[in-house]
């Protein structure tokens, strides 16, 4: 559900980035805080156990910029991944555009990932969205463990697993070392600004022709 | 689903935030959406980053609503939190957003949620047009 706030020339949207527990959401969130400068990126909040695992989440605000005048504004939410917090998770759902599935490479946390795949398509129905038709990103993290002493999961396995059906973009990713952390921001960006224009096209008003302008650069 | 908001919009939202704060003497009123996005502010804006006051309140309400649902009530329509120098006051706004109130003590809780009071039903009817015609695209 987009803000469009045509007195400030702005755009406000939400990407919720969705995982089972000790994925990487939050090391995600963390890296992309870190290299980003401060005026793009607002305060990184987070909602934590003293275990360091996500309670209710972690958010990170950030400018992406101009598109035809219209600022995009993007908040990056991160939902806790342990099973028992699914009435957590339904609640960071909320107004939601945009999901990038955190899958973790290992091998042990195969059944996991895809369990809390069919969680998000789940919750995602509940809110009356298909998890087909909302922008979607699959990211593979933890792929630096490859050729450690840690088992992983090879890339045809869990294109395979997770994303036979969907066919969304997907990466690899090492969110500890921030290889294809960014590439996942740009590509969820992207689709959602995409798919937001899109809405705005269809909607018959007199800002229209601003939303327009969107579509072609988008 | 989406919302807009026009100027139109926001010219009225921002005169009724104006007048909630300047009759109750509040610092700082502010209207999300549910969600927890930004919809508008009005008064002196404290040294703290909106975006986070606004995400972290509609997380605090959405739990409190949990709460209430765990107890067989339907909501919890407004919460209040006391602080040594500022309290905040949450007021659900219809179905889709929330007031937050931050205010000190040269004004009194009585006459806050006297002005709230007074204040919702005008923000609703507002929000809620705004929000059917999100429903409407």
């Amino acid at each position: 559900m987009p803000f469009i706030n045509f007195s400030k020339d702005e755009i406000q949207c939400k990407i919720v980035y969705y995982g089972c527990g000790f994925c990487g959401k939050t090391t995600n969130l963390q890296y992309i805080y870190s290299v980003t400068e401060e005026q793009t990126r607002g305060k990184m909040v987070s909602i934590d156990t003293k275990g360091d695992r996500t309670l209710f989440f972690d958010l990170l605000s950030l400018n992406l910029g101009k598109i035809r005048g219209m600022d995009i504004r993007v908040q990056l939410y991160t939902v806790p991944g342990q099973v028992h917090y699914d009435a957590t998770r339904k609640l960071v759902l909320k107004g939601v555009d945009g999901v990038v599935f955190v899958a973790d490479s290992l091998k042990v946390q195969r059944k996991k990932n895809i369990e809390s795949l069919i969680n998000l398509a789940k919750n995602l129905a509940e809110k009356g969205i298909s998890i087909r038709a909302i922008p979607l990103v699959i990211q593979y993290n933890k792929r630096d463990l490859d050729g450690g002493d840690s088992e992983i999961l090879p890339l045809e396995v869990l294109e395979k697993d997770l994303n036979s059906m969907l066919k969304v973009p997907s990466f690899s990713a090492s969110a500890l070392k921030g290889a294809g952390i960014f590439e996942t921001l740009r590509e969820i960006s992207k689709l959602v600004v995409k798919d937001v224009s899109r809405k705005i096209m269809f909607m018959d008003k007199p800002q229209v022709s601003v939303a327009q302008g969107e579509t072609r650069d988008g | 689903m989406n919302v807009v908001i026009t100027r139109k919009d926001l010219e009225k939202i921002d005169h009724c935030l104006n007048r909630m704060v300047s009759s109750s003497f509040a610092n700082f009123v502010l209207l999300i959406d549910r969600s927890g996005q930004l919809i508008a502010h009005q008064g002196r804006a404290p040294d703290v980053d909106i975006l986070a006051l606004a995400a972290l309140t509609a997380a605090n309400f959405g739990a409190t609503a949990e709460i209430a649902r765990l107890l067989g009530e339907e909501e919890f329509t407004l919460l209040f939190h006391k602080g040594r120098n500022e309290n905040v006051y949450f007021s659900a706004i219809g179905d889709h957003s929330i007031m937050v109130t931050l205010f000190d003590d040269k004004t009194s809780l009585g006459l806050i949620r006297l002005k709230i009071n007074q204040t919702i039903d005008e923000l609703s009817i507002l929000v809620s047009a705004i929000f059917e015609k999100g429903k409407k695209s």
